[in-house]
């Protein structure tokens, strides 16, 4: 690459007017070349920071809710999904990026699908080594991150048209995105439903008696069982979009 | 037949795609506007789910699952492929979605006409492989049962998808608070509706 050889030339270069010559040369040329932008500027921070709140995937652009709520009874597989789905998002929307002037349009579905199976294998390959509970507690939803609408959807929407680097970053963003709201509904569903957090009983002990019970129990305070149950994954999602639609009017639908 | 009777009905209540997996969600609120266009889509993954299941079944019996390759020679008995089924399954979906689109465009334009964009979209919707996955999970003894499992699924979304949409259609009429419009009331709605279906759990079949 012409960069490179500019790196070369300036480190080569004997007298001092020459290497100061050469050195100009070379901030003239980052600065007008591919690299004029910064590694996180603010066109790159927003490609971040905006599936977290105003294009959040989830509760705007209304993708990938599929998997993302028959497994929010607790914390722990919540972010473990959220972490698979980064890596698979991340690396997919870099490779479809790249191979983006090589795949044929009509069969970019097929190869989009491909790419995407095959991250999701090595995933759950790796949950399979490495965190075997975790791994029976998702189940199918591992394999479902394949039809998952989110990394399909930003394939088609943004890898298919964007660089490498900033497909990356949106990969990363949305399924960022996706992870705060799954991440939220688990809290919810595993302080209400079962009084603990990740695992760890942060309401007091539950006794079979309430001379047994520590914390909030011994006042006589109940789990709410309804919360342990799949519907109710989906009224928390509905309020979470009441409380963020009421807080953010932009987002409000007309129909 | 009582069996398959068992598994039909359990698969369409019981053990709903939408309300029990939440599997197909995102073209569930993204089509569920209008009665129309959802009966369109509800029949097509029934179509779809009923070819791909048993397919799938036929694959992960006669490739994947380990000793499957049995038949091919003694000596592959021990060959594990499991770890392969995502990409088989999704491969087979995606190539039957494909090839249902063309004879259905060839065979019969008016149904193509009416499924419309809606075929294609099928290939990534969490339904279709979540019934291959689900009939893998489940072991069944025969492509018969698969069969039978695929429809009931099916159908189990064609109703889910038929009823939000014709509450959808009547929820214009009312008064919903501003930011609950849209896809708040729907998602509600949805939850609503599952905790009703909850109500089969308690059959025995």
């Amino acid at each position: 690459m012409a960069k490179d050889k500019l790196h070369k030339e300036v480190e080569n270069s004997s007298t001092k007017e020459e290497l100061d010559a050469k050195k100009k040369e070379m901030i003239l040329f980052l600065s007008s070349s591919e690299e004029k932008e910064h590694f996180l500027s603010k066109a790159n921070r927003k490609l971040l920071s905006d599936p977290l709140n105003d294009d959040n995937p989830i509760t705007v652009q209304v993708l990938g809710i599929c998997s993302a709520l028959a497994i929010t009874v607790q914390l722990q597989p919540a972010i473990v999904m959220t972490l698979a789905v980064i890596v698979v998002m991340a690396f997919s929307n870099m490779i479809v990026s790249m191979l983006r002037n090589l795949i044929p349009s009509r069969i970019r579905i097929i190869v989009q699908l491909v790419v995407v199976a095959a991250l999701v294998i090595l995933v759950d390959q790796i949950l399979k080594a490495y965190a075997y509970d975790v791994s029976k507690q998702l189940s199918v939803f591992v394999g479902l991150i394949i039809t998952n609408c989110i990394v399909m959807g930003r394939l088609e929407a943004f890898a298919l048209g964007n660089g490498v680097y900033k497909s990356f970053l949106d990969g990363v963003g949305n399924a960022a995105g996706y992870g705060v709201i799954l991440i939220i509904v688990a809290f919810f569903r595993e302080l209400l439903g079962s009084g603990k957090l990740f695992g760890y009983e942060v309401l007091g002990h539950k006794g079979l008696t309430i001379e047994d019970s520590t914390g909030l129990y011994a006042l006589g305070y109940q789990d709410n069982g309804l919360m342990l149950l799949a519907p109710m994954a989906l009224i928390v999602v509905g309020i979470i979009i009441w409380v963020q639609r009421s807080r953010n009017r932009k987002l409000i639908e007309e129909a | 037949m009582q069996e398959y009777l068992n598994l039909f009905v359990r698969s369409i209540f019981i053990e709903n795609m939408v309300f029990a997996y939440f599997l197909g969600m995102c073209s569930y609120l993204a089509v569920s506007k209008t009665v129309k266009t959802a009966v369109g889509l509800g029949a097509a993954v029934i179509f779809v789910l009923a070819i791909t299941v048993p397919i799938n079944f036929l694959m992960d019996e006669y490739l994947l699952r380990p000793g499957a390759l049995e038949w091919l020679d003694p000596s592959y008995a021990s060959v594990d492929l499991s770890f392969l089924s995502f990409i088989m399954f999704i491969a087979v979906i995606a190539s039957m979605v494909q090839l249902v689109e063309m004879i259905v465009e060839k065979f019969a334009p008016a149904l193509y006409g009416a499924l419309g964009i809606f075929l294609p979209l099928i290939a990534v919707n969490c339904a279709i492989l979540g019934g291959s996955l689900f009939m893998q999970q489940k072991n069944f003894s025969g492509v018969d049962y698969a069969v039978v499992y695929g429809l009931g699924s099916g159908v189990g979304w064609f109703l889910a998808i038929l009823a939000i949409a014709a509450i959808r259609e009547k929820i214009a009429y009312s008064n919903v608070p501003a930011p609950l419009k849209g896809l708040g009331i729907t998602f509600i709605i949805t939850g609503l509706m599952a905790i009703g279906f909850m109500s089969f759990m308690g059959i025995k079949l």
